[in-house]
Parts: C-alpha cells; structure tokens; sequence
C-alpha cells in the first residue's frame, strides 16, 4: 500500500472539490483497501464519504424509492420499503453472506468495485485476453465483450437494472445526471478505462428505484453458502395482469463484464404464465448467445438456472 | 519399580471427564497473546520479497535506493545473483524497518534481475508433464493378472485430489531478538523443544543459546515444525538492528504460496472381485506432487491392505510449486479417497450396498472387527439402512447420497519428559517441553497430574511452551497426548512416592501404604487414617519435591499407557443440485477409537475440526495455479475456499469409549479423524449423482462435467 492523503468532507460539494486527479472515493472500504494492499489501486487521496448525511437514508420520493448512496447492505435489507416491495433487492444484499460486509459495504460500493479477476487483482491487468484466455477461467465471463472477459462483481447491479432504477450521479461542475442502472456499468475498450460511467471526479450519489410494484427475485447460484463470490446470478422483474406476463425484466449478473439483459427471454414471457416450463425455455432463451471460455461452459447451465428460479420465486412457485 | 499403569476406568475422577479447555475463555477472550501478538516497543518489523517466477535465475540485486529509506534498520540478501528459484514465492532478500509500512516499501524498492527458465506448475493431466515425471517403481502382490482375468466382477475408475495448503489463521513466522548471551525466539511452532536447536543449526551458534517461548499458536496442521528461512533471516535482520525484536510473520499470499502443502494424488485404479463383493484385486496407476520433490505413492490400497492380488505402479511429477510439508495424516486422506471411491465404484457395478461391501472387505484389513462395529455403529446414527438406496434409482432435483471413508494411524507417543514439583506449601507445578496446538493439550496433562495427584484441577499449574522445560516431541503424527501424559503419569507417581516417604512416619505406616485422594494423603482401606494434601507437604520441610517423569517410546508399549493403532469410519449424507452441481452436507458421522480417551469433550472437538476440514477439501479447497505465470492464483481467502459455518452441516462425532480400547492405553487422535471425511463426502455425493465426480473438490463445474457424461456415455 503507499501512503494516501485521508479526507472527511461533510458535504457532497466538498467532497468533489477534493476528488482532484489521484483521488478516489472511500465508503465502506470493503473492496477499496484490498486493492490498495495488493498495489492495484494507488490513490493520492482518499474521499471518505460516509460522513455525508445527504448520501444516506432510504425514502419514498414521488414515484421512486431513493435509496442513498452510502446506505449499507445491511440497512439495505432490513429497509420495510424495499422488504416490501423489492425481494429482488434484498436478496441480492443478502447473498452478500457476510454480516461484516454488509455492516460496512455500502449500495454505491457495490456498484463501484471493482472485478475479482485474479489476474486483475495479481497486476495483470483488466483486459489481458491471452492470460484468461489461456489460463484459469472458470469464474469469467460466458458473455465477454472484446478483451473484456472478467465479470461484474456487482451483487446488486443485476437487481437495479431488471428494476428499471436510476443512478444519480454529482460532477465536479456540480451538476447532476442520472444514469439509468443498464448503462451505468460497460465493458471498457481499453486498459485504465473502467467498466462503470462514472468519472474520477463524480460521486454516485443516489439510486432511485420506480415504485410501480412488480414481482421481483434474484437467484444466485453460489460455490459455497458462506461468504461466496456467485457463480451466476439472475433478476427479474415482472408486470402481470392476472397470472400473465404483461412485461418482463431478466437481467444476468457475474456472466459478463455488465450485468447482461436478456432481451430475447423477456419477449419470449410476454403472454405467459410462469410455469416451471416456461420458465425454464425463458433461462435457455437468456443464454443462447454465451460464448463461454475454455474452463466455463459450466456458467451456461448455472445461469440458465439462475433465470428459472429467479422467475418461479418472483411468480411465487417453489423453484425447487 | 512404581505402578504407573492408569487408574480402572470407573476409579478415574479426573481423567474421561467432559472437561472445558482451561485457556478457552483466555483464547476467546482475545487475552491469550499468540507469537504473531508479540508487540514490545522496540520491536522492529520484518518483510521478504520474494520471486515472482515459478523458475528463474537471480542475476542481480540492487539495494541502494531500499538502504536509502528511512526507518530501515538491515537488509539482507537470501537468494543472491547465481541462485536458481524453483517455485515463485521463494524468499530472494528481507529487510527490517521500524514500520511494517517502511519494510513493505523497502521491499518494493530492491531491484531483482532474473533469467527466466521454464516451468511446469500443473499435474492433473500426466501426459502434459513430460520429463517432468519420473517413474517410482512398480510393487506386485500375487497374481493380478489372473485374478482380472478371471474375475466375475471388474472395475475401472479415474479419480484425483489436489494440492491444497494448510492455511494456518495464524500465518508461519515468529518474532527474534538477537541479544548479547542469548536469543529469544517467539516461534509460532509445533515443536518447542527442538525448533531452538534448528534454529541454532541455521545460525550456526551452540543450541544453548537460544530461548524458546510459544504459549499459544494458531494452527499448524504439520508444517509448522522447522525454524525456517524466514525464522533465522528474523534472527540475522535482528543482529544487525543491534539486537531489537524482530517481527517477522508471512503475510497471506506467501503464507498460502510457500509455507507447506498436502501433496496431490491421482490415480487410474482397477479394481476385480466376485459378485458376493470380495474383492480379489487391485491394479493402480497414480501420481503425485509435493513440489520441486515430487510426490511419493500414498499407502494404497488403503487399510484393505491384504486384497490377496496387487499391482501398483507410481509416478513422481516435480512442479516449480511451494514444496510440501506433513499435513494432517500425511498421504492418508488421499489414500482414503482414492480406494474408498474405487471400493464405492465396485460395490455400485454389482449392484450391492456399499457398507455391505466395506464389512466383507474388512476382513482384509488389519482390525476387521474393529471396523466391523465401527461400521455398524456409524450406520446406525446415520440411519444407513433406512436411507441408503443405489444411485441409479434418484429421481427429482435435489438427491441425497450416503458415502462411507475409512482410517487407520499409529498414534504412540512421542518422546517425553515431564518434571513435577511439589511445593511445602501444596502448590504442584507441572513442566514439559510440549506445545498445545489447539488440541487441549494443556487441560489434558492437567488433568493426568489432578488424577494422579488425587488433587482437583485447580490443584495443578501446568507450564508449557518453552524449552527451558523438559524436553518433549514435536506435535506431530498424533504423538503429543499418549507421550505427554505418560510422562505426566511417570513424574506425578514418582512425585507422590517421595511426598509419601516423608509423610508414612506420621501416619505410622509404611509408604506403599498410601493413596492420594481427594486432596489427601490416605491410608488404604482406611480412609479415616489421613492427612489433607496441605499437612502432608508441610512434613516435606522446605524443599520442593521435585521429580521427572518420561515417556521412551521403545518401551512405551510394554508400559502400557499408551500405544498405537487408531481406527475410524466416517459416514457422510450430501445433497446434490443436479441443476446446479452445489453439494451440500446434510450430516457426516465419526466412530473413531483412540485408547484411553483423557477428555472425551475435547477430543470430540478435535473430531468436529477434522470433520470440517474434510467438509473444506472435499468440497472446496484446491490450490490454483496458473501455466502461463506460474503462480498461485488463489493465495487468498477469497477464492482459496474454506467452509463457513452454513457450509459444514450437522457433524455427530461418536468416541469409541469401550473397555477394550481403554485397555490399551493412550493412542493419538489429531490425525486419525482427519482422514476418511473426504472420502464419506465424496462417496456420498457420488451415491446421490449415480455417477462418480471423478476429482475433489466436488465444484459445480466439476459436478456438472460428471452428470454431462453419464448422459453422454
């Protein structure tokens, strides 16, 4: 680790006006510190937000939940709004088996850290295709984009975006933009760009969720039930009228460098009513595309999977 | 001569109790302070760097700009320019500084050239190893080919198990201060009495000179017993700091690169027998890797050592990894999953219940009957014979599976010496040049001194972990319980002879009269002749009494308070998600015997551990290494995957407390236990699938792979 400048804003605005080139932002601290230990991040300047009060809270806000950006997985999961309305999210947070994390990291930590690549992490780099390509790939990418073969990390990423959320995020200019979720994360071209929208001098400030109610679940697929990195993970969110499908959301997590939208099993739900059958054609539909690597063909059927159960929870059908 | 030999069974009052560890509150509390606690404030912190290359040649290091950082105190260069590295991690230079943060960026600061040489990290695959592989000979018992060839009954079956490391929570290192007449040595050690002289050896200095002192250490498992490279660099940064403390403990990633693995075993193994499940033959094709060494065979057939036709052929692979150490029942828990999955495979080809086949096939083990019971023991807490059905017959998504894993160990006791004192004022003081390395061995010696001594547990101090103490075996190989308390007996009964001497003229009776009991000195068969424990060490007059005690393992046996010869059955129940590949452990039971059991609570929980440890390696645990770089992958916590507490299950542990086993004394337990956990789990899962997962850990993809085939084949 080298030596870092510490920094304890208590306004959004005077976080920005710390976060000048070198530094980063520090919330939780849950994937930050590790990446300084391990030399792969370096900053100049860490910008502790978590004494932010604006960035806090869990609120209904005219059609929206707005859930702030230092809300902690924790208060994420305990939330009676989000119980209530968004199973999705609470189990995403909750797949997080450690209560250590989740009393420390935070919802825009989770959407900010970076990938788990053990060769990203060893100093090789985001995008070296020939060292994945060649080597141990059995946690990457089935649906990889160019030389982008790590998975997003995001537990909660794959929820926001089947849920249609916003991120909002504050720019150095001081104004405000929102993001919504499916774009907020990409998959970089180039070594040293990252793979979320988000510039080294903004601040994701908040996450707004859309109220219209929809059953909703995510299902992960873990190694283990303790503390575990998914090995795929899936989101849905469903509009019905009746026992029909009237629109549906199906978004993949730790597949592809994004959470990946399954579009083709979306339209394929539309009309439908969730059985263990159509349920599982929807997960064959959301995979017919993965590409996946030498040591990952496995992640196809974990994510297909991922989909069927996800749709049969969130129809309230025992999944398995 | 004295009587040692142990108190009956139902005259103990101390010993077979179900009693707490004493330092567990110490321990829990975070009071007990650990060598990786050692903070004094002088203290100096010490870091290594070492090679990124699994192969390489050191052709020059640059110092100047690490000496030119302050904080520094020495740096000391280990593999000088010409050293050939032959796995990445090894340790090329150390530095000492007053920071951790100021030796961790001394470090980076040292400019290393190398000339990089191939290497070769993997082994799963033997054709892909090439000269790397050296053939170890080939070991032929009655006529295999004949009895294949006229066997009803054949089977073939591929099976592996990885390298894994370890993993200590208290990582390897310790803490040395190089002072005037003597060195003081913190070691995180399983071997407090002779570590000093190992490090002594490296140092080249008179053993005398080096002082030992390790209370507590957090975990060990086998290779914590050397002074290591790391240990004496310490002493040397140490020395030319001017004698400061040097702390110096691997940080995770080396700890899980370098400080010792279990080595892998894969093997192609035939197995032929009759219909009725006698098996007549065995044929193995395995090989191995413990490193740059290779890896020798692993005692296979394992325990079903007399199959009357036997060919076994072995392979050594030399990979540029981190070299092996002893772990946890060295080569035992791969032989245990390599012939109890075979056995499992053949009893699934002829149809016939597993456990039906491991009791006839007892009969070609060394201790059929005790197998026998364990067996049927086992059965019953797991309910076998209710729940087992053959794997083709599962239907549904989430199928449950049985398995079965055996074990055999030694056991005896190591070489030990024990000194009592007696003080006049009644206080006992017990001293041992031993370790207790989690297992309670502190609470156990206390617990033969209390009995021995007729005193409650309060009555004795126990003092270990330094080897100005008696001096007593490694822990290693299970040896610690039987060779400590039989030294603890030895001392404490020839203690209480004297104590007995000066006390039998008061009591008007001969010393051979007396008996310690209930904190007194009584006469036998007279209990209302007597004196408490306090008055009788009051006729000692003021010097303590002050006797040894030793355990000699060539005439231990004859002794008989302790021996050897443990055996074990492990039963596991998994369920599978045949969607997914997740196993999970529902149940795994142990029956497992080891003598004259001291404390049955603390030996269950030694079990519990072992337990988890099989749930860690036969579900999850794999050192992960990469061609291309050469490196370990997974020298972290995050993907080197350990069990948590939703993964393990319910664990029954039975101790086989029988008369019988207690007549045969003491027999060491840490290994035993750890054995056949592996094999249950994996058999379990291969019973719930209908389809045998060739390789551990049992991974989803792994899994998955497996069921892909069935379906193909």
């Amino acid at each position: 680790m080298e030596n870092f400048e510490y920094a304890n804003p208590t306004t959004v605005k005077e976080a920005l006006s710390l976060l000048t080139a070198g530094a980063e932002v520090l919330a939780g601290g849950t994937d930050l510190l590790s990446l300084m230990k391990d030399d792969v991040h370096k900053p100049k300047r860490l910008v502790n937000i978590k004494n932010i009060k604006a960035l806090g809270g869990i609120a209904k806000t005219g059609g929206n939940i707005r859930i702030g950006a230092t809300v902690t997985l924790d208060e994420l999961a305990s939330n009676q709004l989000i119980r209530a309305a968004y199973p999705s999210l609470v189990q995403a947070a909750l797949g997080v088996t450690s209560p250590q994390i989740r009393n420390m990291g935070t919802v825009g930590g989770d959407l900010c850290q970076r990938p788990r690549c053990w060769y990203f992490r060893s100093g090789n780099g985001l995008l070296n295709k020939s060292l994945v390509e060649n080597g141990e790939n059995k946690y990457h990418a089935i649906f990889g984009s160019g030389s982008a073969h790590f998975v997003s990390a995001s537990s909660l990423g794959p929820a926001l975006v089947a849920l249609g959320a916003t991120v909002k995020i504050a720019g150095a200019d001081g104004k405000t933009k929102d993001v919504p979720a499916g774009q907020f994360f990409k998959a970089p071209a180039a070594e040293g760009e990252r793979e979320i929208t988000l510039a080294s001098n903004e601040i994701v400030t908040e996450i707004l969720v859309p109220a219209p109610p929809t059953k909703n679940a995510t299902y992960e697929v873990r190694h283990k039930q303790a503390l575990d990195w998914p090995l795929a993970t899936a989101s849905v969110a469903l509009r019905m009228a009746g026992t029909k499908v009237t629109s549906a959301s199906i978004t993949l997590g730790h597949v592809g460098p994004t959470p990946v939208r399954a579009t083709e099993a979306e339209k394929m739900l539309v009309g439908q009513t969730i059985t263990a059958d159509s349920a599982e054609k929807a997960g064959a539909a959301a995979v017919a595309g993965a590409q996946p690597l030498s040591q990952n063909a496995y992640k196809v059927q974990l994510a297909k999977v991922a989909v069927k159960r996800a749709l049969l929870t969130a129809a309230g059908v025992k999944a398995v | 001569m004295a009587d040692y030999k142990w108190p009956p069974m139902d005259k103990r009052r101390v010993m077979g109790k179900r009693i707490a560890r004493l330092d567990g509150p110490m321990k829990s509390s975070g009071r007990a302070k650990y060598p990786s606690d050692m903070n004094r404030s002088d203290l100096l912190f010490g870091a290594l760097l070492t090679s990124p290359h699994a192969h390489a040649k050191v052709t020059g290091i640059d110092l100047t700009a690490a000496k030119a950082i302050k904080g520094v105190t020495a740096i000391r260069v280990i593999s000088g320019p010409g050293t050939e590295i032959q796995w990445a991690g090894t340790e090329v230079a150390a530095v000492s500084a007053v920071t951790e943060e100021i030796a961790r960026d001394a470090v980076k600061a040292i400019k290393v050239t190398y000339e990089v040489l191939p290497h070769l990290v993997k082994e799963d695959n033997l054709a892909k190893v090439g000269a790397r592989a050296k053939a170890a000979g080939e070991q032929v018992t009655g006529d295999p080919d004949k009895a294949f060839a006229e066997a009803e009954a054949k089977t073939a079956g591929d099976y592996g198990i990885p390298v894994i490391t370890h993993c200590c929570l208290e990582p390897h290192g310790s803490v040395v201060a190089w002072g005037k007449d003597k060195i003081d040595f913190w070691p995180s050690t399983q071997a407090v009495s002779t570590v000093g002289g190992d490090l002594a050896k490296m140092l080249e200095l008179p053993a005398t000179q080096v002082h030992v002192d390790c209370q507590y250490m957090g975990g060990g498992f086998g290779a914590k017993f050397p002074a290591d490279r790391w240990g004496a660099e310490a002493a040397r940064l140490s020395k030319e700091s001017g004698g400061r403390p040097v702390k110096m403990f691997l940080d995770r990633a080396t700890e899980l690169t370098i400080a010792g693995v279990r080595p892998s075993h894969f093997a192609k193994i035939k197995v032929a027998g009759k219909k009725d499940g006698t098996i007549t033959g065995w044929q193995s094709e395995s090989w191995a890797t413990g490193g740059i060494g290779g890896g020798g065979m692993a005692p296979l057939p394992y325990v079903f050592t007399n199959i009357p036709n036997r060919r076994m052929n072995h392979t050594q692979v030399s990979l540029n990894t981190g070299p092996a150490r002893a772990w946890r029942a060295p080569n035992h828990p791969q032989a245990s999953f390599l012939t109890c999955a075979a056995i499992t495979d053949f009893a699934d080809a002829i149809k016939m219940d597993p456990y039906e086949v491991f009791f006839k096939n007892a009969a070609v083990s060394a201790r059929p009957e005790t197998y026998r019971k364990q067996l049927a023991k086992a059965a019953e807490l797991i309910d076998w014979k209710k729940k087992y059905t053959h794997g083709a017959q599962k239907t549904g998504t989430l199928r449950r599976g049985l398995g079965i894993g055996i074990a055999t160990w030694g056991g005896a006791g190591h070489a030990s010496k024990c000194k009592i004192t007696i003080h006049p004022d009644g206080t006992v003081e017990v001293e041992l040049g031993s370790q207790d390395i989690g297992t309670a061995t502190r609470t156990c010696i206390t617990q033969v001194a209390a009995e021995t001594l007729g005193l409650p547990m309060s009555g004795v101090k126990v003092k270990l972990g330094d080897n100005s103490y008696p001096p007593s075996g490694p822990s290693g190989g299970s040896t610690t319980i039987g060779g400590v308390s039989s030294s603890t007996r030895k001392a404490a009964v020839n203690a209480l002879e004297k104590l007995f001497e000066k006390v039998a003229p008061s009591l008007g009776v001969t010393p051979d009269q007396l008996e310690a009991d209930d904190s007194r000195v009584v006469v036998k068969g007279n209990p209302a002749k007597a004196m408490s424990w306090k008055q009788a060490c009051q006729k000692m007059g003021p010097t303590p009494i002050s006797e040894m005690g030793e355990n000699e393992p060539r005439t231990a046996a004859r002794e008989g308070l302790n021996t050897q010869g443990a055996s074990g059955i492990q039963m596991a129940e998994v369920e599978v998600d045949i969607e997914t590949g997740v196993v999970r452990i529902i149940e795994v039971v142990a029956v497992q015997d080891c003598g004259l059991v001291v404390n049955p609570k603390t030996a269950e929980s030694q079990v519990a551990g072992a337990m988890i440890m099989s749930v860690c390696s036969a579900l999850m645990e794999e050192r992960i290494t990469d061609q291309t770089t050469g490196r370990v992958l997974n020298a972290d916590m995050e993907f080197y995957k350990l069990a948590g507490l939703p993964d393990v299950g319910k664990l029954t542990v039975h101790m086989d407390i029988t008369p019988e086993h207690d007549a045969r004394g003491i027999i060491g337990l840490g290994e035993p236990c750890a054995i056949g956990g592996i094999a249950a789990i994996a058999n379990a899962a291969a019973n719930a699938l209908g389809v045998r997962v060739p390789m551990v850990p049992l991974t989803p993809e792994r899994v998955l792979a497996a069921l892909a085939n069935r379906r193909n084949a």
